[in-house]
């Protein structure tokens, strides 16, 4: 109770008033980093290896304690993940937050598979997490965030998909059902290259021996499994587009999943990554502060931007932070996750997920 | 005007600007290539001296009489340090490629009545684009007062010692103020619809400012309230009095040139770098001092290279000074009593009208000319 009352005083607005401008966090966190009345931050507290054969990438669970001022997350949603890697940067990328629901101030998990980045120096942040973090180390955190969660009446049948690394937020899903005693049916298809490098295979071996009312199917392509197509769901899912699906996985996958349903409403689905390259070449695009332009070659405002030599803020890459948001000041844009176009001028976009269609001018 | 030619310069053929600007740029490429470890624990460690001070200033006006003078003090000191190494800095972009949204310059807001945001845009892009053109730099001036021979004199210019003075005075005030170009409104060349949001951000950064330093704070400190706004008042009184004293020293002493909107038409990168180098002028000191000026004194490498972290600018100077000397530049330094001297004579003597022209302009005298004989 004590403790309550200390963070309803650090969070009132006479306290805001008296901080002002810099607000109380950068005040609190020269005491403490783990003391904090809105920001959220957390110390690792464990790192548990999911693969580490040699010449496969590691995996590796990362357990979080975050401050108090966490407010939970439901299963599927995501957080950004800032930490100091070295040189006095610090790197921020989004993860999906893999263990199920957590309360306020409860520790969360993100399962993180190293790859590298060239965006990120010195070191990728799953590099990092996988081989240079130990137990201790601070993170800086979002709150959860997305709308890629299951209802809180799960339908009687629901189907789970997920292609690659993109199986976190449905495992989170699949933990959380198990938790809630979800007695429906789980029909959950997954798709890996090969079962060698299988995340949550232990995990997933258990939940195929125990049954309980989930149907698991691992199909792994290298070994001749099928991609998915409207046939292959109709034979594990018979009338499929009438039962609620939640989808996450590489664009190919999310792609062929939007193809099988076919606009239905039953489809929710989340990027793992986003396409590359998805808009039309063509045109010229302008980068008004700096005076440069380009050939407009289809690929993302930013990786355009890159590729001229210009350093633009960027934080996820995937949309999803709003670090890179750019004042566009002509043209049309298509963002590469919804598809919808907008030619407003002086408009706010991510520029990290719009791809010009034509001349485009933007303020970099 | 003070031309390039006044200031006992000379005019870089367009072959020299090229390789001046190449030199220019090879320092920065090194320098943004070096950026690390270091420069990040420095400002981190600026900051948390910052708050220590602000803590202990707004602590010590608890101790009656005794606590008064110490606490000033620190509450100066914290606020200087929140508004020149950090807060000028960090919203430059010197810091942005830590990564930390509280030292970047899209997020940060100053311990002052301007707020970020519209400070940025008269300041990094007009001041810092147009750097001494006379009618496109708003901070010649600053739309109050005469710097420049170009400004054509008129009797309210007879009071531009006085000016000086309250802008002096009340510089956090005209700082905020500026970005709403009152002048040009004057002028009929601006409409107050366009200062609708400016203005609007300006009141809300105001209130803030004015609840915190002059109502909550000598609140809390009970029966000791009028000595706690007091000593707030003081305090920024004695921030705008320094903050005033260093910015002036950057581009008004003697000796430093100013550029006509003809000279910079379709202007070059070395051409830009060369302005840059003879419109501002440094000011020599301790390492303490430099912190305090948020290291403004040295305001010919900031100017060179607006977005480098700040305590990277001693380093720079060696090689700027050089480069200078063989190019046969004049690198503006002196002690601040000197410039500031310099100062005054400028805000006096453009109080009054011009006297005739002799025939053959005499060559300004300039603190340090290094170098003219190369």
């Amino acid at each position: 109770m004590a403790l309550d009352l200390g963070g309803r005083i650090l969070r009132s607005r006479t306290v805001a008033a008296l901080a002002s401008p810099h607000g109380i966090d950068r005040y609190l966190t020269q005491i403490n980093p783990m003391l904090a009345a809105h920001e959220v931050r957390a110390r690792i507290t464990d790192i548990h290896p999911e693969v580490s054969a040699p010449g496969a990438p590691r995996v590796a669970t990362v357990t979080l304690q975050p401050t108090s001022t966490w407010r939970g997350h439901r299963a599927g949603q995501h957080v950004s993940v800032g930490i100091d890697t070295g040189e006095g940067r610090r790197t921020t990328r989004v993860f999906t937050v893999s263990n199920t629901e957590s309360k306020p101030g409860e520790p969360l998990t993100i399962t993180v598979r190293a790859h590298e980045d060239e965006h990120a120096t010195p070191y990728s942040i799953s590099k990092f997490l996988t081989e240079r973090a130990t137990v201790g180390t601070l993170v800086h955190l979002s709150q959860a965030e997305g709308d890629f969660v299951l209802p809180d009446r799960v339908p009687e049948h629901i189907v789970l998909i997920s292609g690659g690394s993109g199986i976190t937020p449905v495992m989170s899903m699949l933990r959380s059902l198990q938790r809630r005693t979800h007695r429906g049916k789980v029909t959950f298809l997954h798709w890996a290259p090969s079962p060698d490098r299988q995340i949550y295979a232990d995990e997933l071996d258990e939940i195929r021996r125990q049954g309980h009312g989930i149907d698991l199917h691992l199909l792994h392509t290298a070994e001749g499994a099928p991609y998915l197509s409207p046939a292959l769901l109709e034979k594990l899912v018979p009338g499929y587009r009438e039962v609620p699906t939640w989808a996450c996985g590489p664009a190919s996958l999310i792609e062929a999943a939007q193809a099988a349903y076919d606009g239905t409403e039953s489809l929710r689905v989340e990027y793992f990554k986003p396409p590359r390259n998805a808009g039309v070449a063509g045109g010229e695009m302008e980068f008004a502060r700096t005076g440069k332009s380009v050939a407009n070659d289809g690929a993302t405002i930013l990786d355009q931007a890159e590729a001229a030599g210009l350093t633009p803020e960027s934080g996820c890459r995937m949309g999803i932070c709003f670090s890179c948001t750019t004042n566009k000041s002509s043209g049309r844009v298509r963002n590469v996750l919804t598809g919808e176009t907008s030619e407003l001028p002086d408009e706010q976009i991510r520029i990290c997920v719009s791809t010009p269609e034509g001349d485009c001018s933007v303020d970099l | 005007m003070t031309t390039v030619e006044n200031t006992g310069n000379r005019r870089l053929s367009p072959e020299e600007l090229e390789a001046f600007g190449a030199e220019m740029e090879a320092i920065r490429q090194r320098i943004v290539a070096d950026l690390g470890e270091e420069d990040s624990a420095y400002i981190y460690d600026i900051v948390k001296k910052q708050r220590a001070f602000e803590l202990a200033g707004r602590a010590l006006f608890y101790l009656p009489v005794i606590g008064w003078v110490p606490a000033v003090a620190c509450l100066s000191i914290s606020k200087i340090l929140d508004n020149m190494e950090i807060g000028h800095n960090v919203m430059h972009g010197q810091y942005d490629w830590m990564g930390d949204p509280h030292l970047n310059s899209r997020m940060f807001d100053w311990d002052t009545m301007a707020p970020a945001e519209n400070w940025k845009y008269g300041h990094n892009y007009m001041h810092h684009t147009f750097t001494n053109i006379v009618g496109k730099d708003r901070d010649v001036g600053y739309g109050i007062l005469r710097m420049d021979e170009e400004q054509e004199w008129r009797p309210y210019y007879l009071g531009n010692p006085i000016y000086a003075f309250l802008l002096m005075t009340f510089f956090e005030w005209g700082v905020a103020m500026h970005d709403l170009e009152v002048d040009e409104i004057v002028a009929g060349r601006r409409t107050w619809a366009e200062n609708k949001e400016i203005g609007a951000r300006i009141w809300r950064k105001v209130k803030k400012q004015t609840l915190k330093d002059y109502v909550l704070f000598p609140l809390l400190t009970g029966p000791l309230a009028p000595l706690t706004f007091a000593g707030n008042f003081t305090a920024n009184i004695i921030r705008n009095l320094w903050t005033f004293n260093i910015i002036f020293c950057g581009h008004f002493p003697a000796g430093v040139a100013s550029f006509s909107q003809e000279e910079c038409e379709d202007e070059t990168q070395g051409h830009w770098y060369y302005r840059q180098l003879l419109g501002s002028a440094n000011i020599t000191g301790s390492r303490t001092f430099h912190i305090m000026s948020g290291n403004l004194s040295h305001q010919i490498e900031h100017h060179l290279f607006p977005d480098l972290p700040a305590r990277r600018y001693p380093e720079i100077a060696e090689e700027v000074r050089e480069i200078c000397e063989r190019y046969g530049l004049s690198y503006n330094t002196g002690p601040l009593h000197q410039q500031l001297f310099g100062v005054f004579k400028k805000i006096c003597r453009f109080a009054l009208p011009d006297r005739k022209k002799p025939a053959a302009a005499a060559v300004e005298s300039s603190p340090v000319l290094e170098g003219v004989a190369a």
